[in-house]
């Protein structure tokens, strides 16, 4: 993705008319334009993801499975049209592996409760790697308490990458669970999960990825990917927050109880013996975000309409002008520095802590995150409390990112 | 409404104006040579205070005569408001009793956080800090020393206490 050469980025690719679409990128901040860079932490949302929302709550809204009623008919329809457009945009096999969540958060906790703690004992081990969000470390540390399991974690090498040789040498006869990041949410790196999948199932260990940053920037397809379970969460994607999805492979989710108990995911309840709901009801428990499905749904359409490569060819352009840009500055350091990544740095600069950057950026309308990016071990390993983070998406321009050059250049002189 | 350009132009002034009043000469001054920076043995008193949001973390460690401040040092790492606040504070506390250093602490946190609140003399180059308040993502950075000082202070014996975190 990243040796792209000038002569190659997409002609037709219209960024401001693109832009235009996305309402808030139009204000100013602090009285300058909006340059929106912490996209990683969440993306913002095109006026199809708002208008879908904004119709649902003002001429549909009803609670969804229950009702004869025209509303809940509606509101159903639109909600389970929203996993019929999710099955198709990261082909999976059927509506039965979608299931709606919170976020990449709830979907990992689901499968670590449901799927991995009624199957470790005592000895068993989980694997992962060095350079994972919280949310993929915090679950496993948990079931590993639960059950007497052991957490295992593949190394790293000093540019954030993660060798396939490193994470095999870490899988044993008592690896029951293989769990990584499609994308580094502080680094960038893009992990060879084709052949993380493969050496983890020809070991006959099951597989779990969290997506949350690969989705917004490139096409996943469950299929050929071949792994057990893919998470990912709508804000990063350009839809509302408080719901993800948490694909599963069909027979995987058949044999797993369900995780919470409650309404909807049952068929019928006497105090005897209650019996479960089939797949996807099984997993969602009580009424669930409709209007975030809906919105999301929305979000799914207009990625599925726009020209993705073009997108992806804006993107990797992007990021090797911030690389060329920010690498001019004296004193700055980028962190990650894999040779695939998606469109996203991290970097610090000598003398200037990331908050005092993050506020002096912020002083140009220029947002960006700082701080630990919820992988406290990915700092450690580079010896650092916290980074800056400027993370792109397909409506970032490469003016923008000259702003935070500059930005960043002014802040290092304040503190010279 | 006035035409978009003149209201870009006065709010870009203002917010100039906000950021120069945060990143004050003293603040630059003190984040560049912290004052009383490292570390103190024997200490009276020793406690790491920790911000898990930025992860920010300094130990204040300080030593009382007859009641008095008669020493105190801080080491850490942290952004230029949290290593300037520190710097300032341990220059304004050595002296004081611990109830005037816990005062002071009280008037520091009425300065950080209430608008109403105008630096009083009795603050002397901590006034410096009043910018922060506009920043209300960055109050934390400026009180983190101040609550790792008012445990210490608190604490009598020379043990380490737990450490004191923000959250």
């Amino acid at each position: 993705m990243t040796n792209i050469a000038l002569a190659d980025r997409p002609l037709n690719f219209d960024v401001h008319a693109l832009r235009r679409q996305f309402p808030v990128l139009a204000r100013m901040v602090r009285g300058k334009p909006l340059a929106f860079l912490d996209n990683g932490a969440s993306a913002q949302r095109p006026n199809a993801v708002i208008d879908a929302v904004d119709d649902y709550e003002r001429h549909h809204h009803a609670n969804i499975h229950r009702g004869v009623h025209t509303l809940s008919q509606e509101a159903t329809a639109l909600y389970e049209t929203a996993r019929d457009r999710l099955v198709e945009f990261i082909n999976a096999r059927s509506r039965h592996e979608i299931i709606f969540v919170r976020g990449t958060t709830e979907a990992i906790n689901l499968v670590a409760q449901s799927y991995a703690r009624p199957l470790l004992k005592p000895g068993d081990e989980i694997l992962i790697t060095h350079l994972e969000h919280h949310a993929n470390i915090v679950p496993w540390q948990m079931v590993c308490e639960q059950t007497g399991a052991n957490l295992v974690v593949a190394p790293i090498d000093s540019h954030g990458e993660v060798h396939e040789e490193a994470v095999v040498a870490g899988m044993s006869p008592r690896t029951r669970l293989f769990a990584c990041a499609h994308v580094s949410n502080a680094l960038g790196t893009v992990l060879p999960i084709r052949r993380l999948i493969a050496a983890a199932k020809a070991r006959g260990i099951t597989t779990l990825i969290d997506g949350a940053q690969a989705v917004p920037h490139m096409p996943v397809d469950m299929r050929e990917l071949d792994c057990d379970f893919y998470a990912f969460s709508g804000h990063k994607m350009f839809g509302p927050t408080g719901v993800g999805v948490l694909y599963g492979r069909e027979q995987l989710l058949e044999r797993m109880p369900p995780w919470q108990g409650g309404g909807e995911m049952i068929l019928a309840v006497t105090f005897a013996k209650t019996t479960y709901n089939s797949l996807p009801n099984k997993f969602e428990a009580g009424t669930p975000n409709i209007s975030g499905g809906v919105g999301f749904g929305a979000a799914v359409d207009f990625l599925s309409r726009m020209d993705r490569d073009a997108a992806q060819r804006h993107e990797a352009a992007l990021l090797e002008h911030a690389t060329a840009a920010l690498s001019r500055i004296p004193e700055l350091r980028i962190v990650g520095t894999a040779g695939e990544k998606a469109s996203l740095v991290s970097f610090t600069v000598a003398g200037v802590h990331p908050h005092d950057l993050g506020t002096i950026l912020d002083e140009d309308g220029i947002a960006i995150r700082t701080g630990h990016h919820c992988a406290m071990p990915v700092m450690d390993f580079f010896k650092l409390p916290a980074t800056a983070r400027a993370s792109f998406a397909f409506y970032n321009t490469f003016e923008e990112i000259d702003r935070l050059a500059a930005g960043v250049e002014r802040a290092r002189k304040l503190f010279a | 409404m006035p035409p978009a350009s003149s209201a870009r132009a006065s709010y870009s002034l203002k917010y100039t104006m906000e950021l120069n009043d945060l990143y004050r000469d003293v603040i630059l001054d003190h984040n560049r040579r912290p004052r009383n920076f490292g570390g103190l043995d024997p200490a009276d008193a020793s406690v790491e205070g920790f911000n898990p949001m930025c992860g920010d973390r300094l130990t204040v460690r300080l030593k009382l005569d007859d009641g008095k401040i008669s020493d105190i040092r801080f080491e850490g790492q942290g952004c230029a408001i949290s290593t300037a606040s520190a710097s300032l504070m341990t220059e304004a506390v050595k002296g004081c009793t611990r109830d005037e250093a816990l005062r002071l602490f009280e008037r520091v946190h009425q300065l950080l956080t209430d608008d109403a609140a105008p630096p009083g003399e009795e603050l002397g180059k901590l006034a410096a800090l009043s910018g922060v308040k506009e920043y209300p993502a960055r109050v934390k950075c400026a009180s983190l020393c101040w609550h790792t000082l008012a445990s210490a202070l608190r604490s009598t014996g020379p043990q380490t206490l737990p450490a004191v975190s923000t959250e």
